[in-house]
Order: structure tokens, then C-alpha cells, then sequence
């Protein structure tokens, strides 16, 4: 019964973890290729959730709610990095804060205001609605496992179009020396929007796969953004692998601290008391795991001294 | 008197002759109005050490704020339920007076921000930015998930506080205490940005290595500040939550901490009455806008954003120069 269970937080883990690297992706691509900090992030992961309940609403298709939130995700992107975050890459932190908290503002209230703030539903597709049983008899839902195999999928995806295509070395160029590039003849200005473009269509689809099994609303994303803010800082920023390995690390501490946290108080409190002390310190995990990490690197795992 | 001086002063008086001017028409409500962007300016004054004198972007400082409401919601609440705080070897009992909660908020924040100080200030730049970030939602979600507090409802408390010789369930006598607080501690942060200590943080945030070579350390002069201005902060928390009577996890999210900044630069960096300016026009805004749509954030978002884009130095910056005179 216990090994189930745990195996079962695991799998829970891992599709949270999953769905972290995607927005962490982005984030950290930004960061290592622009120098941008972007609390905005999150907003993107919003607009790929409504885009996406929206299509489905419409249409009753998943696969097309998808696609859709791939593009608005993406469109939006390239607007905001268009109309705004282009001013931004030569301010310092504190300007790229602020517009991009102000931007949150803006896409938030704008959302509320088009959508209504009750939150919309987005159905898990009927093929993948019930659960499937895995070897040794667990029972898991069918949809979960979908999001894992996608969000694998895309990482492994991305790590071959960073790794393997044209793009991909521009975009590395641009983290280890953007004048040097842009010297050599690569379009800067394309090769940023390019770059914000997909790392928005990345927390689009992250925000319509979780939209499925959590409700669309408004604020949705920046409980994530913060996530993927831990997760970059511990896998260190501007590295995809980092994000990776720092994903699954929240992922797996926040999923398996709930379960594991209140029972191991439970070996020597009260149920009541290791329940409350056990669930007031699993929400704290992540944060207690982040500072450790901080303590031994401070420039996070895999990221290199600035 | 220069021209700074003089918008300084002007900025410095108007919370004061508003709030005289709504007790002689008798609108309590805007007494209270300014009462809250009193409380806001010297959170905002306090984050102004670490943000503008240090260069030290905290998107955390809500957790001294969430501190010090806390601070006083907890003694508060024992006191009003006469349930001793801790009841072992020795006890502590629940309080309703002022300064001693103040004492508590301020010495309960000043830890918290040496701790966090000790962590964050390991790193810079956008680690900084994230981490105090994330230190700021483990306040949050430890304040939704702890139950003995109210947890996700938070905390009432039915009757304000007390001081010694005033009435502060008068607005005006309220606002008469926190408007003293925050005249004493803006005198306060004059005297420190003129003082060694202070052009020391200054010349740490312009060129750290310098600062070093001539024997000074950077990390302990930013944590120093970093203290203080948690401890001004936490301070700030303890007045809000009596302003309202109410605590909730709200004081510790992520978003109050993205305001204090708004504050800071909306009204002008660095500059020692910038923050003032800047809680102000915020309470104006949001008084305004909000009754002309309900969603009058979208608004705030396009003005920041404006701001930030095309107008920089603040409110105080655009009107006096860009040469900050203070600095």
C-alpha cells in the first residue's frame, strides 16, 4: 500500500516537474540569451490556458485547443517582445522588473475583463479521461501520464533544436557572446523575438496542459512563475539542463514532502499535530531546498560564476 | 531652499494639511485614506534603503510587512482572547499596546531580514531578484498553511490597539501617531544616507570593488541595510494591520512586495521623500481609478509601464531633475 502510494507521488512529481521545466525553460533561455528578467512569464502560461479552454469550448477538439495555445502563447510573445521588452534589454533589472510586473497587470486585469474572473474549464480529452493500470497493479490516470510523455517529448525536442539546428547554434552564440554574433551577420532583433516567442509558446502549452486537470483563471501563473524562478536558481540560470535536473528536483520535493512530511511527524505526534506542522513545512520544502543549494552554489547547479 | 527642498516639503505636507482639511469637512473616510498611505510611504521608506541607497532590488520585502502585521495580529489576539502566548517555564501574554507590539514587529523583522540578508546577499543581480522572490512565498504559504493563526482567512482584531495618552480609535489621532513615526524615521534615513555608513552603501552600489580596496565590505554594509530596512518595513506591517484591524497571508504576497517597489520608483529612487510621493500618488490612484472601472489595474499597469519606459527618475525625479540632490 505504501510503495503504491509513493510510487504514485512520484509519477505526481514528475508530471509537476515536467510541466516546471517547460516554463523554466523559457525563462532561463530568456535570461541566458537576452539578460531579461521576465515576471511577466507567467502571464504567457495564462494565455495559453484560455486560448486553449477557449478553442476547446468552441471546437470540443484538445488537439486544436492545444495548437492554439502554442500560437497565442507564442503570438502574444512576439508582440510583447515587439511593443515592449525590446526597450528593456539595455535597463538594468529593476526597469525589466517593473515593466514586466506592470505587464502582468495589465494581461491579468485585460484577461478579467474579456473572460469574466469565474474560471473556465478545460476537459481532459475523452481517450485519456480514465485511469490506466500499470505494471504491479497501480492505477494512474491516463492523462498525467499524457502530460509527462508530451512535456518529455518537448524537452527532449528542445534539446535537439539547441543542440542540433542553425537556430540552435545562433542561440547559443547569443548566450556566449551576443555582440560577437550579431557582428557576424545573425538579425539580433529577429533572432530576440524568436527566442521570446518560443519560450512563451513553451509556458502556453505547460499553461493548457495543467488548465486540463486545474481550473483556467485568472492568476494562475505566477504561483508557477515563482516555481520556475526556484527551479532556475537552483539549476542555475541561462543552463536547459539545470532547468531539467531543477524541474524534477521541486517537482519531486513539493509532491513528496506533502505525503512523506506529515507522516514522518506522524511517527511521533499526534495525526493532528503532524499534520499541521508536517503540510505548514512541506510548503516550505522547496524553499528550504533552494537555500541549501544556494549555500553550497551560489549560482546554482549548473550555472556558471557572472 | 532648492527646488527638491521645496517639492520635498510640499510632498512632506500635503498628507498632514489633507488630513486636517477632511477633519474640518468631517470625512473620516479620507483621513483614513491618507492614514493608509502614510503607512505605505514608510513601508516603502524602508525598502528605499536596500532599493535605492544599496541597489539592492528585493521583490520580498513583504515579508517584513506580512512580519509585522503578524506581529501584531498574534499579541493582539492573545490579548483579546486573554490566552497566554507561551504558558511553560515562565509566561507571555498577549498585548494591546503600540510600542510593545511595535518592539516585537520591528525586532521579529530585523532577524527575519538578517537571515534572508545572510542567504541572499551571497548572491546579485537576478538571483537576488528571485530569491527574495521565493523567500517572500515561503512566508506566504507557511502564513495560508499554519492553522492556529486563521490560516487562508487570517486574523481579526476587534478593537485597535493602544497608546499611552491618545485615542486611537480616532482617525485623526491615528493618523496624528503614524504620521509622527514616519516623520521620525524619514529624519532617520536622512541622517543615514549622510553619514559614513551611508555613503559607504551608496559607493558599494556605484563600484563594490572600490569600496573594497579601501577596506570597506560590501556584504556587511548591504546587510546592515538590509536589516534596517526589513525592521522599517516590519513596522510598517504592524501600523497596516492596525489601520485595518485585520491580518491576512495578503501581507506577505509577492504582489504587496511589487507595490513597494512601484512606490520607490514611481516617486523617484534614491531620493529620501521619493517613496512618500510615490505611496501617495499610488492610495490617489487607486482611489480614483477604481471608481472609474473595476478594472482599474489595467490602468496602473499602463501608467508603471509608461513610467518605467519614458520617465525615468519618478515623480520627484521628473519634477526636480534628474540630478538626485540627496545622494
Amino acid at each position: 500500500m505504501t510503495t503504491l502510494l509513493l510510487i504514485e507521488q512520484v509519477l505526481n512529481g514528475l508530471q509537476s516537474g515536467i510541466m516546471l521545466f517547460l516554463m523554466a525553460a523559457g525563462l532561463t533561455l530568456i535570461f541566458g540569451v537576452m539578460g531579461l528578467i521576465n515576471l511577466a512569464h507567467g502571464s504567457l502560461y495564462m494565455i495559453g490556458a484560455f486560448a486553449a479552454a477557449a478553442v476547446a469550448g468552441a471546437t470540443g477538439s484538445f488537439a486544436l485547443a492545444l495548437m492554439a495555445s502554442l500560437a497565442a502563447a507564442a503570438a502574444a510573445g512576439a508582440i510583447v517582445e515587439v511593443t515592449v521588452i525590446r526597450r528593456l534589454y539595455d535597463r538594468d533589472h529593476l526597469d525589466q522588473v517593473l515593466a514586466t510586473f506592470a505587464l502582468i497587470l495589465i494581461f491579468s486585469e485585460g484577461t478579467r475583463w474579456l473572460f469574466g474572473s469565474f474560471p473556465l474549464y478545460l476537459d481532459v480529452p475523452a481517450a485519456f479521461a480514465g485511469p490506466v493500470t500499470l505494471p504491479g497493479g497501480i492505477q494512474y490516470p491516463a492523462y498525467r501520464l499524457l502530460i509527462i510523455a508530451v512535456g518529455l517529448a518537448v524537452a527532449v525536442g528542445l534539446f535537439l533544436l539547441i543542440a542540433r539546428t542553425r537556430i540552435g547554434i545562433q542561440i547559443r552564440a547569443g548566450e556566449s557572446d551576443r555582440e560577437m554574433i550579431g557582428a557576424l551577420g545573425v538579425d539580433i532583433s529577429r533572432l530576440y523575438t524568436i527566442v521570446f516567442a518560443l519560450g512563451a509558446a513553451l509556458a502556453g502549452l505547460a499553461g493548457a496542459l495543467v488548465g486540463a486537470i486545474q481550473s483556467v483563471q485568472v492568476g494562475m501563473g505566477e504561483p508557477v512563475l515563482i516555481l520556475a524562478f526556484v527551479v532556475i536558481v537552483i539549476g542555475g540560470i541561462g543552463s536547459i539542463k539545470g532547468a531539467l535536473i531543477g524541474a524534477l528536483l521541486v517537482g519531486l520535493t513539493d509532491t513528496l514532502g506533502g505525503v512523506l512530511l506529515p507522516l514522518a511527524f506522524g511517527l511521533f505526534l499526534d495525526p493532528a499535530t503532524a499534520t499541521s506542522i508536517g503540510s505548514s513545512l512541506a510548503s516550505m520544502a522547496i524553499y528550504i531546498l533552494m537555500a541549501v543549494v544556494l549555500i553550497y552554489r551560489p549560482t546554482g547547479l549548473y550555472g556558471v560564476a557572472t | 531652499m532648492n527646488r527638491e527642498g521645496l517639492i520635498n516639503a510640499s510632498v512632506y505636507l500635503a498628507l498632514p494639511v489633507l488630513a486636517l482639511a477632511a477633519l474640518a469637512l468631517d470625512e473620516p473616510f479620507t483621513i483614513t485614506l491618507a492614514t493608509r498611505a502614510a503607512i505605505l510611504a514608510l513601508a516603502a521608506v524602508g525598502l528605499n534603503l536596500a532599493l535605492g541607497l544599496g541597489g539592492l532590488v528585493s521583490l520580498g520585502h513583504a515579508v517584513f510587512f506580512g512580519l509585522g502585521g503578524y506581529a501584531m495580529g498574534i499579541l493582539a489576539s492573545h490579548a483579546q482572547s486573554y490566552a497566554p502566548l507561551y504558558d511553560g517555564w515562565f509566561v507571555v501574554e498577549g498585548t494591546k499596546s503600540m510600542p510593545v507590539i511595535w518592539l516585537v514587529a520591528v525586532l521579529s523583522s530585523a532577524l527575519a531580514a538578517l537571515i534572508i540578508g545572510l542567504l541572499s546577499l551571497r548572491t546579485s543581480g537576478v538571483y537576488f531578484i528571485m530569491i527574495t522572490l521565493a523567500f517572500g512565498q515561503m512566508f506566504y504559504y507557511f502564513s495560508i498553511s499554519w492553522p492556529a493563526y486563521g490560516g487562508e482567512d487570517g486574523l481579526s482584531i476587534y478593537v485597535r490597539n493602544s497608546f499611552p495618552g491618545l485615542n486611537t480609535l480616532d482617525p485623526i489621532q491615528f493618523f496624528a501617531l503614524v504620521f509622527a513615526l514616519l516623520s521620525l524615521v524619514l529624519w532617520g534615513m536622512g541622517r543615514i544616507a549622510r553619514a559614513p555608513f551611508g555613503l559607504a552603501l551608496s559607493a558599494a552600489r556605484q563600484n563594490a570593488a572600490r569600496v573594497e580596496t579601501v577596506g570597506l565590505e560590501p556584504f556587511r554594509l548591504r546587510l546592515v541595510a538590509f536589516v534596517i530596512s526589513g525592521a522599517v518595513t516590519g513596522l510598517a506591517g504592524a501600523l497596516f494591520a492596525d489601520l485595518n484591524r485585520f491580518v491576512s497571508p495578503t501581507m506577505f504576497s509577492w504582489q504587496m512586495s511589487g507595490e513597494f517597489i512601484v512606490f520607490v520608483v514611481l516617486g523617484g529612487i534614491g531620493r529620501l521623500f521619493g517613496p512618500v510621493a510615490g505611496a501617495c500618488l499610488f492610495v490617489l490612484l487607486e482611489h480614483t481609478l477604481s471608481g472609474v472601472s473595476e478594472f482599474w489595474l489595467v490602468y496602473v499597469g499602463a501608467i508603471l509601464l509608461l513610467v518605467v519606459l519614458f520617465a525615468r527618475g519618478g515623480l520627484i525625479g521628473s519634477l526636480a531633475g534628474r540630478e538626485v540632490a540627496d545622494d
